[in-house]
């Protein structure tokens, strides 16, 4: 990117001063993390939503969020599958927010089998014809082969029953994560096909700048934001809008 | 986790190691070398300035230059000054010398404050003490429920009013109760804020004032970035911590929020959470710390975890089994089963010292699917079949096969490749050496850990 600005202010394509350069990086910035954009994917009937990512990057409040748009602001039905089966209290948390969110959930015994919890969710969600199921599932590094191996499984359970699913895969990435967030982003998607990243927490200090390098490495997309703990705290992601914060004083 | 860092350095000074007299123009070259593998850390770049100034000014001083090795000399500056960086010994916790010792755990969102209340109990669980954890998150939704759930696993008791009532009432009361059911430690988890809520931040200041903790820690992510420094300058000029408690080490990130954090805070690394699980959790002891980013090793620690697994009887009665061909398939299970115990098998590579060097295992991940295959067999087979692996005909290797969901191949490889090693153990335990072909024999089974190369 440094290179590509260098070489328009030498080319005269833009003018060598302050302002000038800042506005043309941001818009390269703009562009960068606009790579490999493409909405989020709703068309199924019912829709598979799966949410992935390490430990306490954001899914559960992040579905808790999805769902309530969902439910209360474009009115679809929404089932969420606790498939979240090894953390303490996981599935009372998504509980929680499924009631606020008006939505539907679906959850197995504590060390139940993910996959089994997704199916269920699943065959509820075509029993009533609702419209959205999203699928919660277990923090994990990426550096444990077995967890990832697992979700790889979750996700054939889901595809088993309804081909094209899940439709659309969010990874959460919290903007604090250092270099490491290109790292998690990269074996992630080689479990499960990764479709976009929800980059969580952006309303702290950190301005999650590592979500240029997966756009641009791994043709990631980032979809959505997560800006605060409630359920209005989510926003579609603004390419233009992310590049001016990159650079704010 | 910072094994970048590591691979880096360790070919930096072993480089230096390498040369006979230094010249300041190889210092220097070893100095922008370092410098560079700090920042790709992720270490503060302010962090990495000073520590190599402090670094350049010894390693050109008479230390190294009239000493007869100035490359050890180097190696054991970069070393100490490493250890330094994160803490040098490491830092006790303050206790109470009457009355409960109160710990405060504080933090930003998902950074592991419950599950390390939780393995902190266990901690201190083990040295006999009594723990209560008080539930001062109110915020997120079921966080009492998690940590009620985490509390009982750890035998520690939960003091909680549910989310109606005021953070700093609850810590206040749960204090109360601690010292009136004469605790040892009260652990007081708190929600997870941003150190830009400026109201959350006086919540915590309350929470502290009210509670007196002998203890403050801040819970940081391994995997956080830069942001790290600013995110622990505020919690100490709001919460004034004592101490860190660093979180997901085992993931692979380049750990440079760990070796900022003291350097810009001045407060050490407390304890080192390295796992999901409750029993995933060590004092953090920076000189050892350093010597594994070097490669050597760290011993200290691999006997303290074997000495936890390893009952001194235990072990003799077994070398008495091997000198008597008398050991089984079942003590073969029991032996492997406690070096599981230890950890990740990943993870106790890194603390074998000299592992710079056999770089082809450092970057290898040990297929555990393969030990859990083997308990699998053994498992399957019955307690005859196990003492006496000569009775295992057709009809029961494929009955083992099928109960431990696998092929009769498997079978076989694990009996024939056990009846070579009680050999092997027998002349060992008698005081012979095994011959090479011996050990060739052993390595060509299927059933070893296969080491996949990353």
């Amino acid at each position: 990117m440094v290179e590509r600005l260098e070489h328009e202010v030498e080319s005269g394509a833009v003018v060598a001063d302050g302002a000038a350069v800042r506005d043309r990086l941001i818009e390269i910035l703009a562009e960068v993390a606009s790579a490999g954009r493409a909405p989020i994917d709703l068309s199924g009937s019912p829709a598979v939503l799966m949410m992935v990512g390490v430990n306490g990057t954001g899914k559960t409040t992040t579905i808790g969020k999805i769902a309530w748009h969902l439910s209360r602001e474009m009115g679809l039905t929404v089932v969420i599958a606790a498939a979240d089966t090894y953390r303490a209290a996981a599935a009372e948390q998504l509980e929680e927010w499924a009631s606020r969110a008006g939505a539907e959930l679906v959850r197995g015994g504590e060390g139940a089998d993910p996959g089994a919890v997704a199916y269920d969710a699943i065959e509820a969600a075509r029993a009533r014809a609702a419209d959205v199921v999203i699928v919660d599932t277990a923090g994990r590094l990426h550096t444990q082969a077995n967890l990832m191996d697992e979700l790889a499984k979750v996700r054939r359970v889901i595809a088993k029953q309804i081909p094209e699913a899940p439709h659309e895969t969010l990874i959460s990435i919290d903007a604090t994560t250092g270099q490491n967030g290109l790292r998690q982003a990269k074996v992630f998607s080689e479990a499960v096909e990764v479709d976009g990243v929800v980059l969580t927490k952006l309303d702290g200090t950190a301005r999650g700048g590592i979500a240029l390098a997966i756009a641009s490495d791994l043709e990631i997309p980032v979809k959505l934001i997560g800006v605060g703990e409630t359920l209005e705290d989510l926003r579609p992601f603004d390419p233009a809008d992310y590049a001016q914060a990159l650079l704010a004083e | 986790m910072f094994d970048q860092l590591s691979e880096r350095l360790q070919s930096t000074l072993s480089d230096v190691r390498s040369r006979g007299k230094l010249s300041e123009g190889d210092v220097d070259a070893a100095m922008r070398e370092i410098r560079l593998a700090l920042l790709e850390a992720d270490v503060n770049f302010k962090v990495v300035k000073g520590f190599t100034r402090t670094l350049k000014e010894r390693s050109l001083g008479s230390e190294v230059l009239e000493s007869l090795d100035p490359g050890q000399q180097v190696v054991k500056i970069v070393n100490e000054e490493l250890a330094s960086l994160m803490g040098g010994t490491g830092s006790e916790l303050a206790m109470a010398t009457s009355g409960p010792t109160v710990i405060l755990m504080a933090g930003l969102q998902g950074s592991g404050k419950t599950t390390a209340c939780a393995k902190l109990a266990q901690y201190f669980g083990k040295q006999g003490k009594d723990v209560a954890l008080a539930a001062c998150d109110v915020y997120r939704p079921a966080a009492v429920e998690q940590l009620v759930t985490m509390g009982r696993r750890a035998g520690a008791h939960v003091y909680e009013r549910g989310t109606d009532a005021d953070p700093v009432e609850i810590a206040s009361w749960a204090l109360e109760h601690a010292r009136a059911e004469r605790r040892d430690v009260l652990v007081v988890d708190t929600a997870g804020r941003l150190h830009i809520d400026q109201d959350l931040m006086a919540e915590l200041a309350r929470i502290r004032k009210q509670t007196r903790p002998h203890d403050v820690l801040l819970v940081v992510d391994a995997m956080t970035g830069q942001d790290a420094v600013g995110v622990a300058e505020s919690f100490a000029e709001a919460a004034e911590f004592d101490g860190v408690v660093m979180t997901k080490l085992d993931g692979d990130a380049r750990g440079g929020a760990a070796l900022s954090v003291k350097a810009v805070t001045g407060k050490p690394i407390l304890f080192a959470s390295t796992g999901e699980k409750i029993e995933d959790f060590d004092k953090f002891h920076p000189d050892r710390m350093a010597q594994r980013i070097l490669g050597m090793g760290d011993v200290l620690s691999l006997i303290e975890k074997a000495e936890q697994q390893v009952d001194e009887k235990e072990a003799e009665a077994l070398q008495e089994k091997m000198r008597r061909d008398q050991f089984t398939l079942e003590d073969f299970l029991t032996q492997m089963r406690q070096v599981r115990k230890m950890g990740p098998l990943s993870g106790i590579i890194g603390m074998l010292p000299g592992m710079g060097a056999l770089k082809q295992l450092k970057n290898a991940d040990v297929d555990e699917s393969e030990l859990d295959r083997v308990e699998a067999i053994i498992l399957s087979m019955t307690p005859q079949e196990r003492a006496n692996p000569g009775v295992i005909n057709g009809s029961r290797r494929k009955r083992i096969a099928n109960g431990s969901g696998t092929k009769v191949q498997n079978v076989n490889a694990l009996v024939k490749q056990f009846d070579q090693m009680r050999v092997l153990m027998k002349s060992m335990a008698n005081g012979r050496m095994p011959s090479p072909q011996q050990l060739a024999q052993l390595q060509g089974g299927a059933q070893r850990p296969k080491v996949r190369r990353r």
